[in-house]
């Protein structure tokens, strides 16, 4: 009968902590979906042609966020187009190059810790080196000598050093998957390759990088589902401006930022606006991860 | 017959440039893609060096107080980091403290209780919301959860531990809405998704043999999570646990939106306080003169040694894990 009492209570606790895992599950899902239940009920709400056509209001005007999308996807683009190429050799290194070498796992370490250090120490960086420039170093000189007075963006906030800062983020997250994605490719691959007498650089162009393209390319995808709703670097280095402004070398607005700003403020219309902002993050963010999802499993069928 | 080899001149000194300049365009990519992870070393060694040379007027202005002072006051040029530091590992402690058991529960609840057809898209669904940026967390703290957290659960939580000693004073005050204590309540449900993700994974590395040989000895469900599954991947569980711990430190957009900004130090979680990315973020854009600016620096710095502590043991602790799972299936 003493088995029969063990059994027992081993089963009741095993009921017990099954039962509280059941429960750990709903709340967070319970959480999540409050969120995203309110995201979009008020999101939508707010949503309407103006969003996309006008400029980002002074309070208690009419307007919407055109400026400050033009803003994100400018900085985005330049971030993305500046930070793949650079993970993606760093990537190569560390897969083929390098794969035993001793710097290889130095990189390696370096670039996890990059990868989730706090972004707004990122924006400090860029900071330091852009916006916080010394007018006498001789790195401004140079700048101003080199482009002119009108075009360095050394010495006060700009949009390239918003989308320097976005770029090192970028960088880590396009190398960690570089990196894992050539490691699938199997050895027979290369092997094959340099058997028919291609050289190192040529295996690597036409075989390996092919035979990973889809993994790098939801990389490069998932870089850009994460600055896109990047705030922290950017608040202290593109600033904001509330009008249209293409000019690189100047203040413009992005719509984290102007989230940011209006979500802080007192006023309800603004308050509107960055419900639709937070909204379009959010689609744009999921679409991104879902389209990198899709390319992966078509990589793995 | 006999087979003649012709040599073609011509053909072999082709043949041979090529090789040649094969090897000279490998050589040059090779120095390419070194070059690039040279780069991301500098990067690295570039975030150090300005932190350092951007605080070093505050470094020399304040020495070592810096850290034990609570001073906070831009007029009188005095900065202390006393109240951000504590702020920032406050809510990440007690983020944790909320997200680490429910993340693992969610784990276990997808690895072995969840029904099979759902596995994967409460899967897929986590890891989409793992990768919701931060200010999307922020907005809902500040216009949804602090409003219905003060109305509620706050007065609730003051009237109910009124008179227990200790929680008394960690749950005293009027009601904000915003405070410590919420901030973080969302950061808790911002790593949750991620300590859910990671465990899960971690879960997976755990050969189904043994899970199977322990079932075969009769184990119920808990037992053989209890005492096979979470011993083999107690250095993984762990790893991403700190791996959260770096986000949750450095997080910036959904602590600086709801945590009140205020810098002092109170014993009761419900007053506003403030942590040290939402100093920065809050201050930086208007901080004017020199020591101010390099003050928040310095907390930059900071909050970078901080992380980089938290994120190498996780590096190290998740590097290992690598490894014997590796030794496992070979």
């Amino acid at each position: 009968m003493k088995n029969m009492r063990l059994y027992n209570k081993r089963k009741r606790r095993n009921g017990f902590f099954l039962t509280l895992s059941v429960l750990a599950a709903l709340f967070g899902l319970v959480w999540l979906g409050l969120i995203l239940t309110s995201l979009f009920y008020n999101g939508f709400s707010s949503i309407s042609g103006d969003i996309f056509t006008q400029m980002t209001p002074a309070p208690g005007a009419k307007g919407g966020l055109a400026n400050a999308i033009m803003g994100s996807v400018l900085m985005s683009t330049l971030a993305v187009v500046a930070g793949t190429p650079i993970g993606l050799m760093a990537g190569t290194y560390l897969a083929e190059y390098g794969r035993y070498a001793r710097l290889s796992f130095f990189v390696r370490f370096v670039n996890d810790i990059l990868l989730s250090a706090p972004s707004i120490v990122i924006g400090l960086f860029i900071f330091e080196l852009v916006v916080f420039n010394n007018p006498d170093s001789y790195f401004e000189r140079a700048c101003i000598g080199l482009l002119g007075t009108d075009y360095c963006p050394l010495g006060h906030f700009s949009a390239i050093a918003g989308a320097l800062s976005l770029t090192v983020i970028v960088i880590p997250v396009v190398v960690r998957t570089t990196e894992n994605m050539l490691l699938l490719v199997p050895n027979g691959l290369r092997e094959a390759a340099a058997a028919l007498g291609a050289p190192r650089n040529a295996v690597i162009k036409a075989v390996t990088w092919r035979a990973a393209r889809a993994g790098i390319v939801t990389g490069v995808l998932l870089a850009v589902a994460r600055i896109s709703g990047e705030t922290a670097p950017l608040l202290f280095t593109v600033l904001g401006n509330q009008f249209w402004s293409k000019d690189l070398t100047q203040p413009m607005a992005s719509l984290p930022v102007v989230i940011y700003n209006f979500a802080m403020g007192p006023y309800e219309d603004l308050h509107r606006l960055a419900w639709a902002g937070a909204l379009l993050i959010t689609i744009a963010v999921l679409a991104l991860s879902i389209a990198a999802r899709i390319l992966e499993s078509s990589r793995r069928s | 017959m006999a087979y003649t080899a012709t040599i073609d001149p011509e053909a072999a000194g082709k043949r041979a440039r090529a090789v040649k300049s094969g090897g000279a365009k490998d050589a040059r990519f090779h120095g390419v893609t070194l070059l690039a992870s040279v780069g991301v070393v500098a990067i690295f060694a570039g975030v150090i060096a300005s932190l350092v040379m951007g605080s070093m007027p505050a470094i020399k202005a304040f020495g070592f107080s810096f850290v034990t002072s609570q001073a906070w006051n831009p007029v009188t040029e005095k900065f202390g980091a006393l109240a951000s530091i504590y702020g920032t590992l406050t809510t990440s402690f007690l983020a944790m403290a909320m997200a680490v058991p429910i993340g693992i529960g969610i784990a276990i609840f997808l690895t072995e209780i969840c029904p099979r057809p759902l596995r994967r898209p409460i899967g897929i669904a986590i890891e989409l919301l793992a990768g919701i940026p931060s200010i999307i967390f922020g907005i809902w703290g500040l216009f949804v959860f602090a409003p219905a957290f003060q109305a509620t659960l706050q007065p609730f939580l003051i009237e109910l531990f009124a008179n227990i000693p200790v929680l008394q004073a960690l749950f005293a005050g009027p009601p904000y809405g915003i405070g410590v204590f919420t901030a973080s309540m969302i950061l808790s449900i911002m790593i949750l998704p991620f300590i859910s993700a990671v465990t899960r994974d971690v879960f997976n590395t755990v050969p189904p043999t043994l899970k199977e040989a322990a079932y075969a000895m009769g184990c119920t469900t808990w037992e053989v999570m209890w005492r096979v599954v979470l011993p083999f991947s107690r250095t993984g569980v762990v790893g991403g646990a700190m791996l959260a711990l770096g986000r949750a430190l450095g997080e910036t957009m959904a602590v600086t939106f709801v945590i009140g900004n205020a810098h002092h130090i109170k014993t009761s979680l419900f007053a506003p306080g403030t942590s040290i990315s939402a100093t920065i973020a809050n201050e930086f854009s208007e901080a004017v003169g020199d020591l101010y600016i390099s003050s928040l620096i310095e907390l930059g710095l900071i909050l970078f040694v901080i992380t980089f502590v938290v994120l190498a043991i996780a590096q190290l602790m998740l590097g290992a894990l690598e490894k014997r799972a590796g030794g496992v299936a070979a």
